[in-house]
């Protein structure tokens, strides 16, 4: 069994990525590192679950056949699994809003297209 | 012990590539970072007991939306146009909502203790029960397929609703040609 700092110190690392993620998105003005910014705190957010879930001595939750075998519980593999799918499927959803921003606007960076609609509204 | 430094080693991997994608200006290299990124979450995943995640990690999370960004780069700019203009206050949001987590995470159970309460709920039930109502080893498969049937109609769902959202926004190509004309 680990103790003290070192139980908990995955989490620590968990919200380093975190904040890494979201420094990424608060600081950058480029749309597609914004969206990768994301993909970084989701990843983290799902390393934190499966953390969560580990049991010390424990396998991975696939029945053995033997009795008093230690299982991970299953529960945040299920959760996470479903996690994974529905964020490539927001990753697709934003990066085709992307492509219409570039199309309507001819830049991907934020600053610039906040500029085109303050032109168009002192207009 | 041996675990524990692997472990240590992917984490801080992890780390270096999230610090690389902040710096690189061109894009490009940041997408395959964030590949480079997903792939050794799944390794960790692997660590951590969760072979099933780590698999729809390295297959769903590394490559396909990797081929997704790749895909979508061929339509947009390789380099970012750097502005530094809110650094400081993203530093300032991120270090203090960091130290409040730090704070926070003093009250969460040991990694890897057996009594955490997440252990003591339904998880158990799914590990006991699993074989004689399924009959299947893969304790996630059954709790994905049967037990939270509907999270999956759910995600589907998602899934459903978001192809439909990418149709719209690019349709089939024939659109864009009607409005140029």
């Amino acid at each position: 069994m680990i103790h003290g700092i070192l139980g908990i110190w995955n989490y620590w690392i968990v919200i380093i990525l975190m904040m890494t993620g979201l420094f990424i998105v608060i600081s950058r003005h480029n749309l597609v590192k914004k969206m990768v910014g994301l993909t970084i705190f989701q990843t983290s957010v799902f390393l934190f679950y499966i953390s969560l879930g580990k049991v010390q001595g424990g396998t991975a939750p696939i029945l053995t056949g033997y009795k008093n075998t230690l299982y991970s519980n299953p529960l945040p593999h299920v959760l996470i699994l479903t996690a994974i799918v529905v964020g490539v499927a927001t990753t697709a959803l934003g990066l085709a809003l992307i492509l219409r921003i570039k199309n309507e606007y001819g830049t991907i960076e934020e600053n610039e297209i906040a500029s085109f609609n303050t032109e168009e509204n002192s207009k | 012990m041996a675990e524990f430094f692997i472990n240590g080693f992917l984490v801080f991997l992890l780390a270096v590539i999230a610090i690389v994608a902040i710096q690189s200006i061109k894009v490009f290299s940041t997408v395959m970072l964030a590949g480079a990124y997903s792939l050794i979450s799944a390794i960790i995943f692997v660590s951590l007991d969760a072979v099933d995640v780590a698999f729809t990690e390295a297959a769903v999370g590394a490559g396909l939306s990797t081929v997704l960004y790749i895909a979508a780069m061929k339509h947009l700019p390789k380099r970012e146009k750097v502005v530094n203009d809110n650094t400081f206050f993203a530093l300032v949001v991120c270090l203090v909502v960091g130290c409040l987590l730090v704070w926070a995470s003093f009250d969460l159970p040991q990694i890897g203790d057996p009594m955490a309460p997440i252990h003591q709920h339904v998880g158990p039930y799914y590990i006991t029960n699993t074989k004689t109502d399924m009959g299947i080893p893969n304790l996630v498969t059954g709790v994905l397929a049967s037990y939270r049937g509907y999270d999956t109609l759910g995600e589907t769902v998602v899934i459903f609703t978001a192809g439909l959202g990418v149709l719209l926004l690019l349709g089939d190509g024939r659109n864009n040609r009607d409005e140029n004309e």
